[in-house]
């Protein structure tokens, strides 16, 4: 029997992944470069924010956590367990579609596993993540492609938009000191180092089509710490804004 | 007099239930209903399924659900969220595709298996019929919308995308 510990640790992670994503994309509300871009990355923050919640919800359905709302407005920085990829500022439309390209591949090979999960909430709830999802990778490969093609400064953009986050996206894949062995184990999920090899197998025939480099992984080191609670100076002022409406009154009834 | 109540009354009911994105829909046309169940002594329990995740409408759709069955069998309704199931387009049934073209939104096609970038290109355009159409964007202004403009009427057109 896996610990409530070991589900809990993951599960946070995963959420907190999704809602931190979910407010970075909702930045680009009213400033996407067009019309379509700017419903793009809103739609994607409301997918995201709603995948948080469903994890929130299991949390406390499953595994006797608090109340959802509560849990992500309430908790100090120090709780949460996001990754620094999601934490950064979005930067340019290079760095934000980057980001996007790869954070939501790495999504897709979790949620795919997580089909076979012995811990059943997951089985349920990953099958409509994951075709909810085929829209995400859809829309970030096509800009992928589109954008390294369409001029040398594009491709120039994009190409180092990929060396300056490809790092943080394999920060994604930080395992577990105290539980990561338990949840493989148990068939929870294939564990970090797989879905990491997964996650690269996914990324680079879109990068070779798109004729941009994958730096050397093995001269790349994942940028570790969030997992932990360890966050960079970009996380504490997105939650203050984040909480500001709920943090007025938190008994409120919406 | 609940025990006058059959599953169909309750299901015809349903019918009058628009989904308040999309009008024309009602929960039944849209296979947002999942189970149906009497017991008697109780009150009559509807199982329903938002069809994306994050749908904001789903509160206000339960409370639509409860409100228009309880007025028209005058019986107490309670309504759940079905964990156990997923909604996905192919649930939507043929008069409600057809129903979702007449009201300007091509419907989702047929998926046989997973759905593939390329199902997304050439979706008739619901105004003109012509297969000459490109996707603008796999978002639209609703979650379960997509973009596509037709190069024949000149239009720009959405679409409720598939769902695996």
């Amino acid at each position: 029997m896996i610990s409530n510990a070991a589900l809990t640790d993951l599960i946070i992670k995963m959420a907190d992944d999704e809602l931190i994503q979910g407010h970075r994309n909702s930045e680009w509300t009213g400033l996407g470069p067009v019309m379509e871009e700017d419903i793009a990355f809103s739609s994607m923050a409301q997918d995201k924010i709603g995948h948080a919640w469903a994890l929130y919800r299991i949390l406390h359905e499953n595994l006797g956590g608090e109340d959802p709302d509560r849990f992500a407005f309430m908790r100090p920085e120090k709780d949460f367990r996001c990754s620094h990829l999601v934490e950064m500022p979005n930067g340019g439309y290079d760095f934000s579609l980057m980001r996007h390209f790869l954070f939501d591949h790495a999504e897709t090979v979790r949620y795919e596993s997580l089909q076979d999960s012995s811990f059943e909430p997951f089985q349920l709830l990953s099958k409509k993540i994951k075709g909810e999802l085929k829209y995400h990778t859809l829309h970030a490969n096509a800009f992928i492609m589109q954008l390294s093609k369409a001029s040398e400064e594009g491709y120039a953009r994009m190409q180092t938009a990929l060396n300056d986050t490809i790092a943080l996206a394999a920060g994604v894949f930080e395992p577990s000191a105290a539980h990561e062995e338990a949840l493989m184990a148990e068939k929870v999920y294939p564990g970090e180092k797989e879905l990491y090899h997964r996650w690269l197998d996914r990324i680079y025939p879109v990068l070779v089509k798109a004729s941009l480099n994958l730096p050397d992984m093995n001269t790349i080191t994942p940028v570790y710490g969030g997992r932990q609670g360890f966050h960079t100076t970009h996380l504490a002022p997105l939650l203050k804004e984040m909480g500001e409406v709920f943090n007025l009154d938190t008994e409120a009834s919406w | 007099m609940l025990a006058t109540i059959t599953r169909e009354d309750v299901y015809h009911a349903l019918e009058q239930v628009m989904d308040p994105e999309i009008p024309v829909l009602s929960v039944i046309d849209l296979g947002m209903i999942t189970g149906v169940e009497i017991t008697e002594g109780q009150p009559v329990l509807v199982r329903m399924i938002p069809t994306f995740a994050a749908c904001p409408a789903v509160s206000y759709i339960k409370d639509n659900i409860r409100t228009v069955v309880e007025k028209a069998l005058g019986i107490a309704v309670t309504v759940e969220i079905d964990k156990q199931v997923h909604w996905e387009s192919n649930r939507m049934t043929a008069a409600a595709k057809e129903k979702l073209k007449n009201f300007g939104i091509a419907p989702p096609p047929v998926l046989e298996g997973d759905v593939r970038p390329e199902i997304m290109l050439n979706t008739p355009c619901p105004h003109c019929g012509s297969e000459h159409t490109y996707l603008r964007s796999p978002f639209g202004s609703t979650l379960c919308r997509a973009i596509h403009y037709c190069k024949s009427c000149g239009q720009v057109f959405e679409q409720f995308k598939p769902l695996e």
